[in-house]
């Protein structure tokens, strides 16, 4: 080979090395691109979290950090809530709601869940619906709409207040109580309580006389006067039975007569059933059965 | 010749492959520079018929995404010499270009102007079974053609059919589907030195590219150069490279004749070396700077600086007259020029209807050469550029880039060759049914 000479100087040999060659055309691929350029950073940055994580100590300490960090936020006193107040219900209720919700004030309103507070305060018997917000200065407010008490209903275990929807509301010590209210009785009469209110509405004019109503077999009514009268209602249109004695007894007056019970249970057919004393002075008008009185 | 039949018919599968992926990448091995380019295929041109011409001349589904050039190392009379050398070069020119188009290229066309092409016209003729000519008989009246002895360590790189004809019928395009008795056709068969083949073929492998197609250099340039009426009619394409001359006569848009003369630019520069004293890289200086053919007067008295880093004040202030030069230039671009037109005569360039000639190559660039070319070659001559396509830079639309571009062009819209034609079957060898039944032999 001739020398070049001083005029031309020996430059670098411009051509890639092999190996430089082959490393721009691997890196040309657009697989192996991706790979480096996605691939290989999220694989190294999940080895490197997965190595520092794998130690428990230090897993421990990285969540108490995180806590820490958290609770330095959520603890801050503009997002404290110190007072619960609730409205629209009585006194009782009202102590008896603050002890349900079991709130551990203070407490940030970051952690408090409003949704799970209503949910916690309408478990309660006595609430019928219940609204939850932040008031302003970071007091909790709870809204209570109370159950209005409609029935006194008589179980094997005591007596219980009804609403008008037959939801039970609180125990009852004894009838005097709410002597105000109308009485139920019988199993599932919670259930058919709108029944029990449209029948009573249907009885107003005996109102005076009405002692209350017992659910005989979880299926039709009996409603009660004084002097122990029974008066015995089908189990499908009671509200028209009951029309139909009134008529009865504005006709015949037949309320007022001696008698244990009326049977409307066949609408076809009443079924009276007299008092002893009645029944015997029917027999003996009769001339079935000699008086008593004519016998000593 | 099965084996070329084979190799020829997996280059152009690759070829396929290489398009559908939409990236190839075209190389071409010159004597004084190595050209890469990467084109992009996009999608095929709305509404050109399969032979016409669209808007653009078919160039807009592709695009050239990256080109780089650089001075060719290891090759002399455009075959590679120096196998390293040469394999470095390769790689520096692939490297810039795929740099530019950001993009990875695994197929590559390659062109080359040595290995002393010889055309061969080639003729067959075939009865027709039915009166229809059919795909089948097309590739059986190609079969047909009597293969003149292209002698020992050569190779075919073309064989294009340029005319069929049908019983008295001439100058058909495509047969196909037409009615006649007698199908015959003539071939155009270029072989070149296979070792020049070989050690291209190798040379690109080293560089962990497929070679998808091969071409010769002048029929590259032959393309990019004529213009379509010239290309029609019949015109030469004279590619004055480096190292050789390459000539190729076009006609009825087929290449009828290749040929080329070992002699180029490189010549007139090592002329002016040995008559200058002075290094090649400043007697190329000299020649592209100051270079021409015509001395006139003015030109006695412009002198040219030669310089020297000797340290002699002597020598280092030597000065040359612009006709001195001009003097050693002319004697041997006029030798280029009768050695092309002794091979033009040979072919018979003379009986073409139209006898257009198109200069272009480095070489075409010296001052003055369309002058002295049409007192040798003929009136017809004009300078030749290539076509223009999209996405080539500037700097690559010289003469220089012809048979670059040309290579861009066959690889968008190849002529069909002979082995684009499914071999006949009564041409199968036997010896794969035999191989076959041994297989089944040896295994059941």
């Amino acid at each position: 080979m001739q020398s070049l000479g001083r005029a031309l100087p020996l430059r670098r040999d411009p051509a890639p090395s092999r190996w430089a060659y082959r490393m721009h055309r691997l890196w040309l691929t657009p697989l192996f691109r991706v790979t480096m350029r996605v691939g290989m950073p999220a694989f190294f940055l999940t080895l490197a979290l997965g190595i520092y994580l794998s130690d428990p100590v230090r897993r421990d300490s990285f969540a108490g950090v995180m806590v820490a960090a958290k609770d330095k936020v959520t603890e801050r006193p503009m997002f404290m809530v110190n007072l619960l107040s609730i409205d629209g219900a009585s006194p009782e209720l009202a102590d008896a709601v603050r002890q349900k919700l079991d709130l551990h004030l203070p407490q940030s309103s970051l952690a408090l869940d409003l949704d799970a507070v209503r949910v916690r305060a309408e478990k309660l018997d006595a609430v019928a619906s219940a609204v939850v917000w932040l008031g302003a200065g970071n007091v909790l407010q709870v809204g209570i709409t109370e159950r209005q008490p409609a029935w006194v209903w008589r179980t094997g275990q005591g007596l219980m207040l009804l609403d008008a929807d037959g939801h039970r509301i609180a125990g009852l010590a004894t009838r005097a109580d709410r002597a105000d209210l109308p009485l139920v009785a019988g199993d599932g009469a919670d259930a058919a309580v709108h029944e029990a209110t449209a029948i009573l509405r249907a009885a107003s004019p005996l109102a005076g006389r009405l002692r209350g109503l017992i659910r005989i077999s979880d299926r039709r009514w009996d409603l009660i006067l004084d002097r122990d009268q029974t008066i015995l209602l089908p189990a499908d249109g009671p509200v028209a039975a009951v029309e139909g004695l009134l008529a009865l007894d504005k006709a015949e007056n037949i309320l007022a007569r001696d008698l244990v019970a009326i049977d409307l249970r066949n609408p076809q057919r009443p079924v009276l059933r007299l008092a002893q004393a009645a029944l015997d002075t029917l027999r003996q008008s009769q001339g079935l059965i000699v008086p008593t009185e004519s016998k000593t | 010749m099965t084996d070329l039949y084979q190799s020829q018919r997996a280059m152009r599968n690759m070829r396929k492959a290489a398009l559908q992926r939409g990236v190839i990448a075209i190389l071409d091995v010159g004597t004084s520079k190595i050209a890469c380019l990467i084109l992009r295929f996009d999608g095929l041109e709305e509404g050109v018929e399969p032979d016409g011409v669209g808007s653009m001349a078919g160039q807009t589904d592709f695009r050239v995404i990256g080109a780089a050039t650089t001075k060719s190392r290891g090759v002399r009379f455009g075959e590679i010499s120096a196998m390293n050398e040469t394999e470095r070069a390769i790689r520096t020119a692939v490297q810039a270009a795929q740099k530019m188009a950001n993009v990875r290229v695994d197929h590559v066309i390659a062109c080359f102007s040595g290995g002393e092409p010889r055309s061969y016209g080639l003729a067959g003729e075939i009865e027709l079974n039915d009166t229809v000519v059919k795909e089948n008989d097309v590739a059986r009246v190609l079969a047909a053609c009597d293969v003149p002895d292209i002698g020992e360590g050569r190779e075919v790189i073309h064989a294009q059919p340029v005319n069929f004809a049908l019983d008295h019928r001439t100058g058909l395009g495509d047969p196909r589907e037409q009615i006649g008795n007698r199908l015959a056709c003539d071939m155009h068969l270029l072989t070149v030195d296979a070792a020049v083949v070989q050690n291209l073929l190798y040379c690109i492998k080293r560089c962990d590219l497929e070679l998808a197609g091969i071409a010769s250099s002048s029929y590259a340039s032959g393309i990019a150069a004529l213009v379509e009426d010239e290309r029609e009619l019949g015109a030469a394409c004279i590619d004055m490279g480096g190292g050789s001359t390459g000539i190729s006569i076009f006609m009825k848009k087929h290449m009828i004749f290749s040929d080329a003369v070992r002699l180029g630019g490189d010549h007139v520069t090592s002329d002016i070396a040995q008559c200058l004293h002075v290094p090649t890289a400043v007697a190329e200086r000299i020649k592209t700077k100051h270079g021409g053919v015509h001395a006139t007067g003015m030109d006695d008295r412009e002198m040219i600086e030669i310089g020297g880093d000797s340290g002699d004040w002597d020598k280092d202030r030597r000065q040359v007259s612009r006709t001195e030069l001009i003097g050693i230039i002319r004697p041997r671009v006029e030798e280029i020029l009768e050695h092309v037109a002794e091979r033009l005569e040979i072919a018979g360039f003379a009986h073409l209807p139209s006898q257009q000639i198109v200069l272009t190559g480095g070489a075409s660039q010296i001052p003055g050469l369309d002058g002295l070319a049409s007192r040798i070659l003929g009136q017809r001559v004009r300078m030749g550029r290539p076509l223009r396509v999209q996405g080539l830079p500037q700097a690559a639309t010289g003469p220089t880039f012809a048979s670059t571009v040309g290579l861009c062009l066959f690889a968008a819209h190849p002529q069909d060759e002979w082995w684009d034609f499914n071999i006949p079957s009564e041409r199968y060898p036997a010896r794969s049914l035999k191989r076959a039944l041994k297989w089944f032999r040896d295994n059941w």
